[in-house]
């Protein structure tokens, strides 16, 4: 099995996850995140283009209970997004740091990564809840 | 948050708990659509002890529960079960709930869980215009499985001798259980054939053990509140809090079938349903199925197929595990709730466009 918080990625309370590139942050859900949404059926994505800031929804991602809210990690513009997950959903599921990153921003502000929190400080993060 | 005789259970299996109106209840165990699919295809093992109990006896008992709910109880024979509404002066709902006859002048009332002191200060509120009759909450003293599916008979044959094919859907019969005195009915909230099991509180852990070590190797296993709550909506059964609510009257939520107007006794709530029928529905309870992305919810809007005009509101919504597309029940104004109307539901900032279809959504 994958790791379940792998150590090279940034990650928020939020339970995103973020590949720091450059300039280039690539963003998606935790483990944690799809394991408490269950099975996942639906995943909407924003427009290629689209400008967002740190806080911002970008998208929603259903299971069959619950609807949630994806919420921007950073300030960016919206480069790439990954248009397959929207055809598979289960993959959030099965692979949440692979095949279901979900958008790629060019960052505005490269220094607002450095608030992102380090895997350790996620792992005591997901244990207290 | 209170707990069913179950709990530990529940634990040891695993189960993802969550807060359900004030119970630490399991909303899944391996999946939801693998449970989900298990019950339509084997059997699934439900702990529904958070259900509430009420015992109303005495000889005035079946008058009394012909004045509270709206269905005609007189229509029981002893052993039979009886699925009804009691409502306000105004003819919103209380709640829904089943009648069970034990026998002359004794029955049990099953209620919904988040509506226990509520519906039993209503209860008790009219008992005391009442002479000659006893009603007790006795929710606390029974533990309460629903084992459903296709296999359920089979299994719970396993564990007793009681004839249950004699037992008729919507009849159930008193016995001894794997050692304790049982009420096994048969009834659910699935859709599908099945046994709720009424149990004293103590021995629930012991039936549920047995039913699962019987039925394991058949193919069952234990289903969360998400399964349950899947399933009925793919039967479109109404859920209190949703379909049902004090601020809706059983007629426009589909339950006209349980409201008796001509019964001899005159009901609470029976003027106003009486007016209500005689001004004609305002609105009706329709199945709606999405015909693209996006899963309509409970409060999700409903509007023509043009998204001009408001039509009403999503009670209901998931995506359905059985059909593979996204499934709503929901109000919709009088005049376009004929089945092939197209409409369409606001999901956040889009419409969705939908159609009014035949339910039950799930067919066999």
């Amino acid at each position: 099995m994958a790791e379940k918080f792998p150590k090279q990625l940034k990650y928020t309370k939020d339970h995103e996850w973020a590949q720091i590139d450059g300039k280039t942050a690539t963003i998606g859900i935790t483990h944690h995140a799809q394991d408490a949404l269950g099975e996942v059926v639906f995943v909407e994505l924003p427009a290629v283009g689209k400008q967002l800031k740190k806080g911002d929804t970008f998208g929603v991602v259903e299971s069959i209970k619950a609807v949630s809210d994806l919420y921007s990690p950073l300030t960016g513009k919206v480069v790439e997004i990954n248009s397959a997950l929207v055809n598979e959903p289960g993959n959030v599921n099965s692979d949440p740091y692979g095949k279901s990153w979900m958008i790629k921003l060019e960052m505005s502000d490269a220094a607002e990564a450095a608030h992102l929190i380090s895997v350790d400080d996620y792992q005591k993060l997901v244990d207290s809840l | 948050m209170k707990k069913t005789p179950l709990h530990a259970a529940h634990l040891a299996a695993s189960a993802r708990m969550v807060d359900f109106g004030g119970w630490h209840m399991p909303v899944q165990y391996s999946g939801l659509s693998n449970e989900h699919h298990a019950v339509r295809t084997k059997a699934g093992l439900f702990d529904v002890s958070h259900m509430g109990e009420v015992i109303v006896e005495g000889e005035n008992a079946e008058h009394f529960l012909n004045t509270l709910v709206t269905n005609n109880v007189s229509r029981l024979v002893d052993g039979q079960a009886l699925y009804t509404v009691m409502c306000y002066e105004h003819g919103g709902i209380v709640d829904d709930l089943l009648v069970y006859k034990r026998a002359h002048q004794k029955y049990l009332l099953c209620i919904n869980a988040g509506n226990i002191d509520k519906d039993y200060a209503w209860i008790d509120k009219l008992a005391h215009t009442f002479t000659k009759l006893h009603v007790h909450n006795a929710s606390n003293e029974y533990s309460q499985v629903a084992i459903q599916g296709p296999l359920a008979e089979q299994i719970v044959a396993r564990l007793t001798k009681v004839d249950l094919k004699a037992i008729k859907y919507y009849h159930f019969a008193e016995a001894d259980f794997l050692g304790a005195h049982c009420i096994l009915s048969r009834t659910g909230y699935t859709g599908e054939d099945g046994f709720e099991i009424y149990a004293p509180a103590a021995h629930g852990e012991k039936i549920w053990n047995a039913l699962m070590d019987a039925g394991a190797p058949l193919g069952l296993i234990p289903a969360g509140l998400g399964a349950r709550d899947t399933l009925r909506m793919e039967m479109k059964f109404p859920l209190y809090g949703h379909e049902i609510t004090e601020h809706t009257h059983p007629l426009e939520a589909g339950l006209g079938w349980v409201v008796k107007l001509d019964k001899p006794t005159e009901f609470i709530g029976k003027s106003a349903l009486v007016r209500a029928k005689s001004e004609g529905m305002k609105r009706h309870l329709v199945g709606v199925k999405s015909l693209d992305r996006g899963i309509p919810r409970q409060g999700y809007e409903v509007y023509t197929h043009d998204g001009k005009e408001k039509l009403g509101e999503v009670t209901s919504g998931t995506m359905s595990p059985s059909l593979g597309f996204p499934i709503a029940i929901a109000y919709v104004k009088t005049g376009f709730q004929t089945i092939g109307n197209k409409v369409s539901i606001k999901v956040r900032d889009n419409f969705v466009p939908a159609e009014i279809v035949s339910t039950p959504f799930y067919k066999k």
